[in-house]
């Protein structure tokens, strides 16, 4: 008997579900955030349709406070794998002037995330949305399912969740309500990065550490991206040689400090560092069980 | 506190860099309610330095808050993610948790206790290759050690780890750890598992987690990680199945392909094999093996692939694409429209004779109405009793007639085809589990030549094309049989009237065939001219 690596059976596992999907959903879409996780689902559904084309089209929710080289690499990454990209802009929340500094993070992201992405849904009718979170991100996540039912207002019922044996998967379900899908659920971290090398995607240039210009606000490293970050009293901008872990929108989101500027030196740096990956995401500090709250609302 | 907790993550031994060809070990822990399952792993992933420093910052927060655990860490916080199931200091839902160490990747299935929640518990055996089994050294065996047991053989795990935790709270005692062992032993006599490993611990000392601890001297045996990092989990299947491919999804992007996408479920498969079609019986071989790194020469089971075969013959999703009869030997799928099976109930729909269901089955979708309860089995004794319904969390004994022909296998020769489950047809919730028992009758109508002929001209049994052209048949006989019958009341003559209704059935057909194949040559020729000259644009 044949036996596959570890990554082939992560890859195979999200391939099946990639087709589940696309043969029982009435119109799929997929959520592509533009970070590696989203850059790995991609790819794996570009494999699973081969030789034909994605049978579905992508969805970003711009909260337009993205990093610049993300939305570039968003547009270059769509124009060279001639894909059929939605971009969805909460223009409600952008009129009442909602952003990350003065709203703060919690009503930014509620309001250009959550309701942003519930809109986009609703207007185009999708049935079941592809997102790239992995259960090792966060403890909530832990414990969601590959196949995630939301009820026709997109909430999420985590005492309710149906049971997946095997790879046996409940796509029922009733009008109006709809799936969020997970093929990466059983990916870790290093095994996003692993597949990245081992697979030659290319990734936002963000993740590789560089010169930035940053400010130090509470302990996290926030790199000033536009003019819009203002600038405390006495606050300068430093050069500094940082990278992201995680991307988000800019001002929520915390740079390491790092040299590393290849694959390899991140999977390095991966492995000794002893903090978390999304620690550098200032969304998950507003609360205990506070992502399970943003995913009861509707949150990815 | 913390800071000294901190210091002992500063050695992460086992975190070292990704090697991908380490083998995988999925595994569940369960057991009854506050036996420490969470904490046992909560232990584990501190000891393999898979906790991250905010993390354990939280951990130390929250053991303040939730802990029960005085003011030490409470590691059970580490997994138990719920909102709910902090407050209440039990675990609800089963939890997934990665972690590696220089050996191997660990995928673990953290499961609840609490009966009502035995679907979750279930649905983490559903893909163990072990089980850690806990039990309280204070308590014994309990009815859900029992009932986990059972779930677990009824799930396929093979091997079983009981980790009788506590012995902190015991002193330690030989004699508690033996007892407790022989009892066990003895309840799982029946239960058809390979290995029974029993490891005295103390998930919340850390006893003979990762190295022997020096508190049970009298204890020779492997401590748990490291009998995880070694243990052989190799399938005790058939080590030579037949080959099937559930087909998934038909890959049709043009005219000029035609592939058929799925994730093979058993055997291998090689470019130029013949290949049967199921349920149709359809023959044709494979012409190639295509992936989006390449074509292959040979695919095996675990492989999502898209098939292209020599033939086009009429597939489509929840067909399976087989070895043919010639070599398809014990572990051949076979084609059933009732099947013996086993159930595990995980909704709040009630089963009882006559209720009707949709089934998943590999990819195919179908009406299973339940023909007979045979038994419920009784969690204490393992044995069957009569029974006139099953409720949730109930195991019994079923007969299923579905309404449509399945392509399954037993339960233990492929989870993929022998696994399946019930739906509710009104709320879409997951009823049961479901489990393909032996069964002795023979295939559906197994494959005469004259059945294979018949399915060839007329299509597979039940097909659209097979209505079709029963339909067609049947007109061309009452047609004819009407000419006969207007030329005998017009001549009065049998042999004339029976030669006119001859006539009609073989020349009218032929006469259309002709008309048609005219009609073919304009429209060809038609058609050329307009790509000729641009099609006209």
């Amino acid at each position: 008997m044949s036996t596959m690596t570890h990554l082939q059976r992560l890859e195979a596992e999200a391939i099946f579900i990639l087709r589940e999907v696309a043969a029982t959903a009435e119109k799929p879409v997929l959520l592509y955030s533009i970070g590696k996780d989203s850059a790995v689902l991609l790819h794996l559904a570009l494999k699973a349709f081969h030789p034909g084309k994605l049978p579905f089209p992508l969805l970003h929710v711009d909260t337009t406070w993205k990093f610049r080289e993300m939305i570039t690499f968003r547009d270059e990454t769509a124009k060279r794998l001639g894909l059929d990209l939605i971009v969805h802009i909460n223009e409600e929340g952008v009129k009442a002037g909602i952003n990350p500094i003065t709203s703060g993070s919690q009503v930014h992201t509620d309001v250009m995330k959550t309701v942003g992405l519930k809109q986009a849904l609703d207007k185009y009718g999708f049935d079941a949305a592809f997102g790239g979170a992995r259960r090792d991100e966060e403890k909530s996540r832990a414990k969601e399912r590959v196949f995630s039912l939301r009820s026709p207002g997109h909430r999420w019922d985590p005492k309710n969740q149906r049971p997946e044996p095997w790879n046996l998967f409940n796509t029922r379900k009733k009008q109006g309500e709809s799936f969020r899908v997970f093929p990466l659920s059983n990916w870790t971290e290093a095994d996003v990065w692993s597949y990245i090398v081992q697979e030659n995607i290319p990734v936002v240039p963000l993740y590789f550490a560089k010169e930035r210009p940053v400010v130090r606000r509470g302990g996290t490293l926030i790199m000033r991206d536009d003019d819009r970050l203002p600038l405390l009293p006495g606050e300068v901008p430093e050069m500094r040689k940082v990278r992201f872990r995680t991307l988000g929108c800019y001002p929520l989101t915390g740079a390491i400090p790092s040299e590393a500027d290849t694959l390899d030196g991140i999977i390095a740096e991966m492995n000794a560092s002893r903090a978390s990956e999304r620690q550098g995401r200032l969304i998950d500090h507003d609360g205990a069980a506070s992502m399970e709250a943003k995913k009861q609302e509707g949150y990815f | 506190m913390s800071a000294a907790a901190l210091k002992l993550v500063e050695t992460p031994a086992s975190v070292a860099e990704a090697a991908p060809a380490r083998s995988v070990l999925r595994f569940i822990t369960c057991g009854s309610v506050d036996d420490g399952k969470s904490t046992l792993i909560g232990r584990i992933l501190y000891e393999c330095g898979a906790v991250f420093e905010d993390h354990l910052e939280a951990l130390d927060r929250d053991s303040q808050k939730f802990g029960t655990n005085g003011k030490a860490l409470d590691f059970a916080l580490l997994v138990d993610g719920l909102a709910a199931e902090r407050e209440q200091g039990i675990t609800i839902d089963v939890a997934y948790r990665y972690f590696q160490t220089p050996k191997r990747h660990f995928i673990v299935a953290d499961t609840p206790g609490h009966e009502q929640y035995t679907r979750n518990m279930a649905t983490g055996a559903s893909t163990a290759d072990v089980a850690i089994l806990l039990v309280d050294a204070r308590k014994g065996l309990l009815p859900q050690t029992r009932r986990h047991s059972f779930i677990v053989s009824t799930m396929g795990v093979r091997q079983v780890i009981v980790a009788i935790n506590k012995m902190d709270l015991v002193g330690y005692d030989e004699a508690v750890f033996r007892a407790i062992e022989a009892d066990y032993r003895a309840i799982a006599a029946g239960l058809g598992f390979e290995s029974i490993t029993c490891i005295p611990v103390s998930a919340r000392e850390g006893d003979n987690l990762t190295t022997l601890s020096p508190q049970t001297p009298w204890f020779t045996g492997t401590p748990l990680l490291p009998l995880l990092e070694t243990l052989d989990v190799a399938p005790a299947r058939d080590e030579n199945p037949a080959f099937a491919l559930p087909v998934q999804w038909v890959n049709r992007p043009n005219l000029d392909f035609r592939g058929f996408s799925g994730t093979i479920a058993t055997g291998r498969v090689a470019v130029g094999d013949a290949i049967e079609a199921l349920p149709s019986r359809r023959e044709s071989r494979i012409a190639r093996i295509v992936t989006a790194d390449g074509d292959l020469d040979t695919a095996f089971a675990g492989q999502a692939v898209t098939l292209v075969l020599a033939d086009e013959i009429d597939l489509s999703r929840g067909d399976v694409i087989a070895a043919p009869v010639a070599a398809r030997a014990s572990s051949r799928p076979r084609i059933r429209t009732e099947i013996e099976a086993r159930v595990i109930l995980t909704g709040e729909k009630v089963i009882e004779k006559g209720t009707a269901f949709l089934v998943k089955l590999g990819t195919a979708m179908a009406t299973a109405t339940i023909v007979t309860i045979h038994e419920r089995t009784n969690i204490e004794s393992f044995a069957g009793e009569p029974a006139e319904s099953l409720a949730l969390n109930a195991i019994g004994r079923v007969r299923l007639a579905f309404d449509k022909p399945l392509v399954l296998a037993d339960y233990v020769q492929s989870r993929e085809l022998g696994g399946f489950i019930l739906i509710d047809r009104l709320t879409n919730e997951t009823s049961a589990f479901g489990f393909v028992l032996p069964d002795p009758a023979p295939d559906l109508k197994d494959a005469t030549e004259i059945d294979r002929a018949i399915a060839r001209v007329l299509g597979p049994e039940g097909s659209a094309k097979r209505q079709a052209r029963l339909h067609f048949v049947t007109w061309r006989v009452a047609s004819a049989l009407g000419v006969a019958g207007i030329v005998f009341a017009l001549s009065g003559d049998a042999t004339v009237a029976a030669l006119a209704g001859l006539a009609d059935v073989t020349l009218r057909p032929a006469a259309r065939a002709f008309h048609d194949a005219v009609w073919r040559k304009i429209r060809e020729r038609r058609e050329a001219a307009l790509s000729l000259d641009g099609g006209g644009i």
